[in-house]
């Protein structure tokens, strides 16, 4: 009797300890493990926040193995302001999740800055957490969307990659500079959901201003398996180019599908993703395309980068891998010069023009009024089966875009189809 | 435009034997068994997966042979371990199960051949296009076509011309009588369900060089199998042949008229014929069922 009235407080104390640690667990678990935990009072911490699970995970992954790679350089390199430099690393999974970890890495991990995002509702989200805090820049390294860009631009967010606008005006400038707008008879196919929607407005727009005629535009459904009906339908209409605002899967099942049918027409599209092109093969794609960048550029930096990647992973970095790699090194160029982690001391050195080295031919820098990445872009067309080096040499470069002696403004936005207005 | 038409509705009866070879192993499985297989995708991607592995050692000749076999095994495994005891039991038991083995089925697939897509491409001696007349095809998706109509008009064989199919027959209107007559359905139950999912193998590997191969590509197509078996009516194997059929030709169609609404075509079509024909085109009226 005495014993168990004794054990009985101890019981219960004992299971106050067990679900405080459940609880803990399961704290820890909502937010997840940051990879790298042995935290260091004195290093100074980079988030990597962007997609590792889902239909972007494997694009995350790319994005993921660069930025370590980028941070293990700078490292090598004697780190920043006499300190370490930290990865933190985070699967933003959502729009949901990725508010809920941005403020995590923000509040609880004092990072001086967030690196990442594909998904540009994510990356909207994010960049309202860092608009608010205003103690962490935050560069987008995957979201296309213009609006964040445009109507929901804010001082703390700067965009390493392109938007919608600069994909197409990039493939339009070639073709206006080919001779393939004015009068031409375009087909267009666009996935029927936001992001499509966006790039059909974009698209149709620049080929309405070029003097070119938009003969038909088909929404189609998420996922469509068998694009057959679709083609029999481009090759009823007889168009001078086909154009497709598709992505991912459904811009891999098009390519197929239109390479079975061996229809004459040219194909160029909105958007273009390494990844889903590999996954394709080269067997089954065609035409012309725009790239933000890829491993195939013939510039010493991105040789050279190629190289590293490719002899720490075994396989080369992607256009993804790029931008999270050029992010953590813009933001690592950024403290040493500025020689402070002060999110808006960083903001204004970045604004007043500083030119980083992004493995291009040209260096990059932020425009001012919207920090949309000044820089080149490439067309590119698909290789030749019988000179590929291997399975992910599928392109050539036919031109830059600006040319070499062209502003770098001419793809970006104007103020007029992109306003941008910073608190 | 009436051209159009047309070659809309010959294409739409090519893609439509396709989805009938993708539901008539489903409708098979139900109407024996009373399984509702929503693990049939799951076998239409394994078929691709396999079909990977195998083309890339023997060719798509030997893909499009050994694949639904290899899927037919596996099925084979699953019923003998697992389906079998449960179909005496509450059919809700039958539909968790399968539903569990979709959801497990997809993530293996993802580590064993990884999160992204793999290449396939149209085998070379398939490569190019028939014109007849204003009309174009690819040789590919005619071989398609000889190889569902093939594999269709086996089934039908087997159904109808073999003492197996009439067990079968017999089996899914009576099972009881079947019984009484003192002849076993295990390994009649057995054997359809290694058929069933051959056939979803089998449309899998031949959708692999189309679309591609990819982890989630056997979710994507159930819903369309299961809305086929319900417009074609439970049970029947005509029914299913002209249900598929009519959704190919509905759905080119539809991509003509009005593009937005082509994949919901096929769930339209579904409540017309539902309304009109409760039971689907040539479903029969099932003691077991009702």
């Amino acid at each position: 009797m005495k014993n168990s009235k004794h054990q009985h407080p101890n019981a219960r104390r004992e299971m106050l300890k067990k679900s405080a640690a459940l609880g803990a667990a399961a704290v820890a678990a909502q937010f997840g493990f940051p990879a790298i935990v042995r935290a260091q009072a004195d290093a100074i911490k980079f988030a990597h926040l962007t997609p590792r699970t889902g239909f972007l995970g494997q694009l995350g992954e790319y994005g993921f193995k660069a930025a370590s790679m980028a941070v293990e350089e700078v490292n090598a390199a004697g780190g920043l302001l006499g300190r370490k430099l930290e990865l933190i690393a985070e699967d933003s999974v959502n729009p949901q999740t990725a508010v809920t970890k941005a403020q995590k890495l923000i509040e609880r991990d004092k990072v001086v800055a967030i690196i990442g995002e594909i998904n540009s509702a994510s990356a909207l989200a994010i960049g309202e957490q860092v608009a608010r805090y205003k103690t962490t820049p935050f560069f987008n390294t995957g979201g296309n969307s213009d609006a964040l860009r445009g109507k929901n631009c804010n001082r703390l967010m700067f965009h390493v990659e392109g938007g919608n606008t600069m994909y197409t005006k990039t493939i339009g400038t070639w073709q206006k500079a080919e001779n393939k707008i004015k009068g031409a008879r375009w087909y267009m196919l666009t996935a029927d959901y936001a992001f499509g929607h966006d790039l059909f407005r974009v698209s149709s727009k620049f080929l309405k201003e070029n003097g070119g005629e938009l003969i038909n535009n088909d929404m189609v459904p998420t996922n469509t398996a068998d694009y057959s009906a679709y083609i029999l339908k481009i090759r009823q209409a007889k168009p001078d180019l086909v154009y497709i605002n598709l992505a991912g899967v459904d811009q891999t099942t098009f390519l197929k599908q239109y390479k079975e049918y061996n229809l004459p027409y040219p194909l160029a599209g909105g958007v273009m993703d390494t990844i889903p092109f590999w996954a394709a093969g080269i067997d089954s794609i065609s035409g012309h395309w725009q790239s933000l960048w890829f491993h195939g550029l013939e510039v010493p930096a991105a040789q050279a980068f190629t190289n590293r990647f490719s002899g720490k992973f075994g396989f080369p970095p992607d256009n993804q891998a790029w931008g999270d790699y050029v992010g953590v090194k813009i933001m690592a160029q950024s403290i040493a010069e500025a020689k402070t982690t002060d999110a808006l001391k960083i903001v204004e050195y970045l604004e007043k023009g500083a030119s980083f080295d992004i493995l291009k031919a040209r260096k990059g820098s932020f425009r001012a009024w919207d920090h949309s990445l000044l820089q080149e872009m490439y067309v590119v067309k698909v290789k030749d089966k019988a000179r590929m080096k291997d399975k992910w040499d599928i392109f050539d470069l036919v031109r830059p875009v600006p040319g070499a002696s062209e502003s770098l403004e001419l793809i970006q936005p104007t103020r007029e189809e992109n306003a941008c207005t910073m608190a | 435009m009436f051209a159009i038409v047309i070659e809309q509705i010959l294409n739409g009866l090519l893609v439509g034997s396709y989805y009938i070879v993708l539901s008539l192993g489903l409708s098979l499985i139900f109407s024996l068994g009373g399984v509702v297989n929503l693990a049939h995708g799951a076998f239409y991607a394994l078929g691709a997966y396999f079909a990977y592995e195998v083309e890339r050692r023997l060719g798509f000749g030997g893909a499009i042979l050994l694949s639904p076999i290899g899927v037919a095994v596996v099925g084979v495994a699953i019923e003998r371990l697992f389906l079998r005891r449960l179909y005496h039991e509450d059919p809700m038991l039958s539909l968790l199960f399968t539903f569990g083995l979709a959801m497990t089925a997809e993530q293996s697939l993802r580590l064993i051949w990884g999160t992204s897509g793999l290449p396939f491409a149209i085998p070379a001696a398939l490569k190019g296009q028939l014109l007849l007349g204003d009309f174009i095809y690819s040789y590919y998706r005619l071989t398609v076509l000889a190889v569902a109509a093939t594999s269709i008009f086996a089934c039908w064989l087997l159904l109808h011309r073999t003492a197996f199919g009439m067990i079968v027959r017999a089996g899914t209107r009576d099972p009881e009588m079947v019984r009484a007559m003192g002849i076993s359905l295990r390994p009649a139950l057995t054997a359809v369900f290694a058929l069933g999912v051959a056939l979803a193998g089998l449309a899998g590997v031949m959708s692999a060089p189309l679309a591609g191969i990819q982890p989630a590509m056997g979710t994507e197509i159930l819903t369309a199998a299961f809305v086929v078996v319900v417009i074609g009516g439970l049970g029947s194997f005509w029914g299913v042949v002209y249900a598929g059929l009519l959704v190919g030709v509905v759905r080119g169609i539809t991509v003509v008229f009005y593009p937005p609404a082509a994949e919901a075509s096929m769930y339209v079509l579904m409540v017309l014929i539902l309304l009109l024909r409760p039971r689907g085109l040539m479903g029969e009226k099932f003691e077991k069922f009702e």
